[in-house]
């Protein structure tokens, strides 16, 4: 195909400024057309590929759409059993102090079935990152209601919406854990437009950092959008995301250094 | 006269077709294709000459199908 | 040069994991074994070997931080009783899956449910016939003495690298908390970082460019995929069948009756035997060692010699089948057995074995 607008005579390396980074295996990724796990996918091996860290780190993806993240990610993986990355986490950290490493979980695989391990690794102040893919719901097993699901929100088992007087509330569980000593750096963040996308980035290189400094659990949520479940498409997830999502669960750094932000105290 | 002027080159095979991009584009340079691929998605093109490099489609895009190059031109 | 100490099983087990050079140990609190962690930490050989120690918050917990360790190459265990043993049951089948070492211990209580904290044998099938979901086995060690329990840390570290399986150490909670002397092998040091990657090419420990990314995990969604990766195992556990096989013969030589028993059900057939042996009933003892790999082919063989075997276990006859599969039914194979923590007693098996295999 005639490509009418190109300019091929910019297309040398000295002109180049945004590629996929080789740390992402060169396959397609087993997402949905628009899903945000592919963007925090990339944002996480570019922060590794800055720090220059990807020899020294360990992965460990959870059960989730996020299953096969040892498939596109070009460092040493684990696959843990749902909702027990951090537990294994624990223990690579503990038997491996010279290596960097994380889990990346979903809300059902992180909030829900994995609430005890989250916990607990968070308070015993863990030297690891963990990476909160926050959709409000179970992607991967077709769209049911997660811990996360709000209020009102339909989902395959929330047909008529969320009712919380059957179904109890939402778990706003970073908040939860940025309560526990444990955690050393605890934000939320998003990414759907390229301002959210640099600060996820920010945010993931600072996780990072901070198991340089021993201190504990650095904690990245990222609130993202799961069109298929969510049954919309792409962008009017995003916008719903925004509308709906944020609200509930706002966007910003929760903990830094150690001290939680005025605003929750 | 010196000036930005940016490209981006798809990875046609790679692209979804979510349009994610085309939200995030200041310049409006993107759309849709009519055609489709080889795994039945339309994928993004560049539809006009205002693209400045500025990287936002490619940072916002799921599948990182998306290379930008950006320089500096002269025009007249 | 070692070591000769007085002490209890559980203890030999914790000291014997040091000196093994295990990397790391990972539980949960639960009576009988309780000891294991709590001589670990006081010990506390992170100070001294750089062995990790670390009290979760469960067995869920415990053995997904064995299966991260194992994943890694190092060398680590875990130690519970009955229900503890039940919650750990995905992350064993992950394990096994996954192709990981690990070293388990049961210090098995009575069940069903909270059951009871005495000593039993009820999970015998749990143990050796998967114990989670999916076709796999892990080796099952049946120690019968404080010695055996410090001797088969090493032993089964060794067969958890060697195949790359979860290994079991089946006891009980007499053995556990019994003491007895015990002599202790010399410390071997812990494997340093960089002996880890060699010998653990699998490994997940931080990719160097020269090699492809590691992944550990048991999920193929390819069916064939999938089937393959059965295949190899099912390759393993025969191969495992063929060279792992241990288990202990008394006085079988010229003996007429067969008593057959693992663990401490073996030791009170022992007394058994003498007393059998004083009223002049030629009897003799076969102890299985290794419950998975079964001794499938040695006892088939005492089968063709002995007029009856009893079997004795300390449940409601778990082991007697595969004692069943193995012999046919050419002669009589009957059990005895208790429940609830109750011990057989030696006299009670004479009488049993007098009335069902000798009298029947
Ligand atoms: C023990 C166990 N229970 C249930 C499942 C089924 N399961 C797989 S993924 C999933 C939910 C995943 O949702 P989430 O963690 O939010 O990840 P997402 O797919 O939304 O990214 C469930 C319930 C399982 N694999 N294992
Ligand atoms: S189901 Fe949802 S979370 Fe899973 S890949 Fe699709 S859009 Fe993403
Ligand atoms: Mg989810």
């Amino acid at each position: 195909m005639e490509e009418k607008f190109a300019h091929p005579e910019l297309r040398t390396p000295e002109n180049l400024v945004y590629k996929r980074t080789d740390l992402l295996v060169d396959c397609p990724l087993s997402y949905c057309p628009g899903c945000g796990h592919g963007v925090a996918h990339r944002m996480l091996m570019e922060v590794l590929e800055e720090k220059e860290i990807a020899s020294k780190t360990i992965g460990i993806s959870p059960v989730g759409c996020s299953v096969l993240a040892y498939d596109f990610l070009n460092i040493d993986m684990l696959g843990a059993a749902h909702g027990r990355a951090p537990a294994l986490a624990t223990a690579i950290k503990r038997l491996w102090p010279s290596r960097y490493v994380f889990t990346y979980q979903g809300d059902g695989d992180l909030a829900a079935i994995g609430t005890a391990e989250t916990i607990h690794a968070c308070n015993r102040g863990e030297n690891f990152t963990i990476i909160f893919i926050n959709n409000g719901i179970y992607g991967m097993t077709g769209g049911q209601m997660a811990p996360t699901t709000l209020p009102g929100m339909r989902s395959s088992t929330s047909p008529y919406g969320r009712d919380t007087d059957i179904m109890g509330y939402p778990l706003k569980i970073t908040e939860l854990i940025a309560q526990l000593p444990g955690t050393y750096y605890v934000t939320r963040q998003s990414v759907h437009t390229p301002a959210a996308v640099r600060k996820t980035k920010k945010a993931l290189r600072k996780a990072f950092d901070c198991q340089d400094l021993g201190k504990g659990i650095s904690f990245v949520e990222i609130v993202s959008n799961c069109n298929s479940g969510w049954k919309m498409t792409p962008v009017q997830s995003n916008k719903w995301m925004e509308e709906n999502m944020f609200p509930y669960y706002p966007i910003g750094d929760i903990k830094v250094d150690g001290e939680l932000i005025e605003k929750l105290k | 006269m010196a000036k930005i002027k940016g490209d981006i080159v798809v990875n046609i095979e790679r692209c979804k077709g979510c349009e994610v991009c085309i939200a995030a584009c200041p310049f409006m340079c993107i759309a849709m294709s009519e055609e489709v691929n080889s795994k039945g998605y339309l994928f993004a093109i560049k539809v006009n000459d205002d693209c400045t490099g500025c990287s936002n489609c490619a940072l916002v895009c799921p599948d990182g199908v998306i290379t930008v190059y950006r320089a500096k031109v002269t025009v007249e | 040069m070692g070591e000769l100490r007085l002490m209890k099983g559980n203890e030999a087990i914790a000291e014997a994991a040091i000196r093994a050079g295990c990397d790391g140990y990972f539980g949960y609190p639960i009576t009988p074994q309780s000891e294991v962690l709590e001589y670990l930490m006081a010990e506390k050989p992170y100070e001294t070997t750089g062995m990790v120690v670390l009290q979760a918050e469960s067995e869920v917990a415990a053995i997904n931080m064995l299966y991260g360790g194992a994943g890694t190459g190092k060398m680590v265990m875990t130690s519970s009783s009955s229900p503890g043993i039940s919650l750990m049951q995905e992350g064993i089948s992950y394990m096994a899956g996954t192709q990981l070492p690990a070293l388990l211990v049961n210090i098995v209580r009575g069940g069903p449910g909270l059951g009871t904290i005495q000593p039993s044998q009820a999970d015998y099938f749990q143990s050796v016939k998967g114990g989670g979901h999916g076709d796999y086995h892990i080796i099952v060690y049946a120690p019968a003495s404080v010695q055996e329990m410090a001797d088969f840390v090493k032993l089964g570290f060794d067969a958890a690298f060697k195949y790359r399986t979860p290994v079991m150490i089946l006891s009980d909670g007499a053995i556990g908390q019994m003491m007895e002397k015990v002599y202790l092998d010399d410390p071997i040091p812990r494997r340093g970082d960089e002996e880890v990657i060699t010998q653990c090419p699998w490994a997940s420990t931080g990719r160097p460019m020269t090699r492809e990314h590691n992944i550990l995990t048991s999920l193929d969604l390819d069916p064939a995929g999938q089937e393959r990766l059965n295949l190899r195992l099912q390759e393993k556990y025969r191969e495992i069948e063929e060279k792992e096989v241990k288990f202990e013969m008394l006085d079988c030589e010229d003996a007429e009756y067969l008593l057959v028993a693992f663990g401490l059900s073996a030791r009170i057939c022992q007394k058994a035997m003498q007393l059998a042996r004083d009223k002049g009933i030629k009897v003799g003892l076969f102890r299985p060692i290794t419950l998975f790999p079964f001794p499938k082919k040695e006892i088939r063989k005492i089968g063709e010699k002995v007029k009856g075997m009893l079997v004795v276990e300390m449940n409601a006859g778990q082991m007697i089948e595969d004692v069943q599969l193995s012999v046919g039914c050419n002669i009589p194979i009957e059990h005895y057995g208790r429940f609830g923590g109750i011990i057989p007693t030696p006299d009670e098996v004479v009488r049993v074995l007098e009335e069902k295999i000798i009298g029947g």
